[in-house]
């Protein structure tokens, strides 16, 4: 800010900002009692969190899976076959980790590293609880937090995205470099749609810290006011980590397996576990931005005054949270087809984009309502006093929507009316027309022949039908 | 205590690092290594391998086009950040800026559309 003003002073004394920092309406996680040496336990710790979460999610979306077809899923390595994921990462330690002759060497090692390393960042600013008791000291249950922590899961994305494209390109193969690119259209297409869904958060919260917007979460989850960057979100994480139903990028129909097509023995490996923490990145983000973060839902936050709702308590709350979202990714790849790939660009380019841009604004002029930006009187119902500007702008946007709503429909009736018109579809068909039977289509009638074609006796000749055919006739 | 909140990061990144880096180089040092020449071919399902173009070959315009579009935009939420983030300090003025800011992208959006440039095909 500081610097925006000393470059445009004429600028500043436009929009009349206030001299001072405004000071934030909710606090940040205090850091001030966190040595270095305990950032570093901590950062093992979530390290060691994140790879069991890991080795048991996809145990777990094998057993769910088979639960979701009918069979039992993996249940022979250990109890309930919970050590199967770790013996297949052994088992493909022990597998031989081929590179092609046609491979860039550098590269094509780099790219796996690169992918899973920048798998792990993001999960650095994510708050798992409140403040608790470590080795004697005060700190709260998030490695670190920023100012900008919401834009470094973005950025870290983008940075994810050159290990797909670089796998692809390096693999000197024509499936991977088909793969690697359609990956990355994917990807960036989504993430500007995910950025911004994010938008409306940060304009309630007025702040891209996630420990400032979890807390400003404390009586009001994002999911209410901002319920369609929601939506959105959850589409668009769904997007950027290659999930069913849009993993395009490794469509087996198509491509093969994608990007890591030529990717064999561990290098293979990090794709298969940077996949899955990406998902556990998304689904933590998800559930900071619009669940409310750590803090306990609604029953158990009014018991005990807020007992439930602090210190270890939130890595519990957390965890469940995050592990909803993996089982609705697990649930839609029970459940759901792959789409094609231009209706997965179109969707993101046509509607999740300039919807989600509109959708920013209405809640920029609510948000702007209630700040008192658009005027100050208000008026009591039942009891609460309410901006009359805040009716307005809700009012205005209401008959927005409703009018292209109308317009949207009127505009379909006449593409559907065009297209019956085009086809000029005969109401009234002969099935035996063209010398061989046809099916009607949709609203239209057969024609009962009156004498049904003669059916062929047996030791007869070509010649069983009397009416000569199209192909007859030429022959 | 820590002064730069980046410090943190770094130990994760470097703990993230360390693992993908040693894991990957302890798989080529356990694993079993048998080379035969179809094994470094390119993987195309058994058929011989396409040929290769010259420098890895030529990419579909779609995909020029598509990384253009995501600039434009990316640039434009790279605005949409700060401003909500100093919304309630900035007041009326910025809203009514971010919104003339926003119907100038809509037109460059509304043209690349009728140009037919979000058409896959």
């Amino acid at each position: 800010m500081s610097t925006l003003l000393t470059l445009a002073p004429e600028f500043a004394s436009v929009v009349a900002l206030p001299a001072a920092d405004v000071p934030p309406s909710v606090p940040r996680a205090d850091f001030s009692d966190t040595p270095i040496w305990l950032s570093a336990v901590k950062a093992l710790l979530l390290f060691v969190f994140l790879l069991l979460n890991t080795l048991v999610v996809i145990w777990f979306e094998r057993r769910v899976i088979g639960r979701m077809q009918n069979r039992p899923g993996p249940n022979r390595a250990g109890p309930f076959g919970l050590m199967q994921t770790l013996f297949d990462g052994l088992k493909s330690l022990f597998k031989e980790d081929v590179k092609p002759a046609a491979a860039d060497a550098f590269l094509f090692t780099l790219a796996p590293i690169l992918f899973a390393t920048m798998a792990f960042v993001s999960f650095a600013i994510i708050p798992l609880g409140g403040t608790v008791n470590l080795f004697g000291h005060q700190t709260p249950l998030q490695l670190t937090d920023l100012s900008v922590a919401a834009l470094l899961v973005l950025a870290v994305a983008g940075v994810a995205a050159y290990g797909v494209i670089l796998a692809g390109w390096s693999s000197g193969s024509t499936y991977p470099l088909l793969g690697g690119l359609r990956s990355t259209a994917q990807v960036i297409s989504y993430e500007i749609a995910m950025g911004l869904a994010l938008v409306a958060v940060f304009l309630y919260s007025g702040s891209m810290s996630t420990s400032q917007i979890v807390e400003a979460q404390r009586n009001l989850w994002y999911i209410v006011p901002a319920f369609i960057s929601f939506v959105v979100y959850v589409i668009t994480m769904v997007g950027e980590t290659n999930r069913i139903p849009f993993d395009l990028a490794e469509g087996e129909g198509e491509l093969v397996a994608g990007y890591h097509t030529e990717y064999s023995g561990f290098r293979f490996a990090m794709y298969y576990l940077g996949e899955y923490i990406n998902m556990f990145t998304v689904s933590a983000l998800a559930t900071t931005m619009f669940l409310g973060g750590w803090h306990a839902p609604l029953p158990f936050n009014l018991i005990g005054d807020g007992y439930f709702d602090s210190g270890w308590w939130g890595l519990l709350w957390f965890t469940i949270k995050m592990w909803l979202f993996m089982f609705f990714f697990v649930w839609l790849r029970g459940t759901l087809p792959r789409t094609r790939y231009d209706q997965f660009m179109a969707f993101g380019w046509k509607l999740l984009i300039p919807g989600t841009l509109l959708w920013v604004m209405a809640v920029a002029f609510i948000r702007g309502a209630q700040l008192g930006f658009l005027g100050d009187s208000s008026i009591a119902i039942a009891g609460r006093e309410i901006p009359i500007a805040t009716l307005i702008v809700i009012g205005v946007l209401l008959v927005a929507v409703l009018v292209v709503l109308w317009l949207w429909e009127t505009k379909m009736t006449e593409r559907e009316e065009a297209a019956a018109k085009a086809a000029d579809v005969p109401e009234e068909i002969d099935p035996y027309a063209g010398g061989y039977p046809v099916p009607p289509l949709p609203g239209q009638r057969l024609r009962e022949p009156s004498t049904y074609p003669a059916l062929p006796r047996a030791g007869a000749t070509a010649t069983v039908v009397d009416t000569p055919t199209v192909e007859n006739k030429e022959a | 205590m820590i002064d730069n909140p980046y410090v943190p990061l770094l130990f994760f990144m470097t703990l993230g690092l360390l693992f993908a880096a040693g894991s990957v180089g302890a798989g080529q040092l356990i694993g079993p290594k048998k080379a035969n020449a179809a094994k470094a071919m390119p993987y195309e399902c058994g058929l011989q391998p396409s040929p290769k173009a010259e420098e890895g070959g030529r990419v579909p315009i779609k995909y020029y086009l598509t990384a253009m579009l995501f600039i434009i935009f990316d640039v434009e939420s790279l605005f949409l950040f700060p401003f909500a983030v100093a919304f309630n300090q900035l007041g009326l003025f910025a809203l009514v800026e971010m919104v003339l800011f926003v119907i100038t992208v809509f037109v460059a959006y509304a043209y690349v559309w009728r140009r037919g440039g979000l058409n896959w095909d």
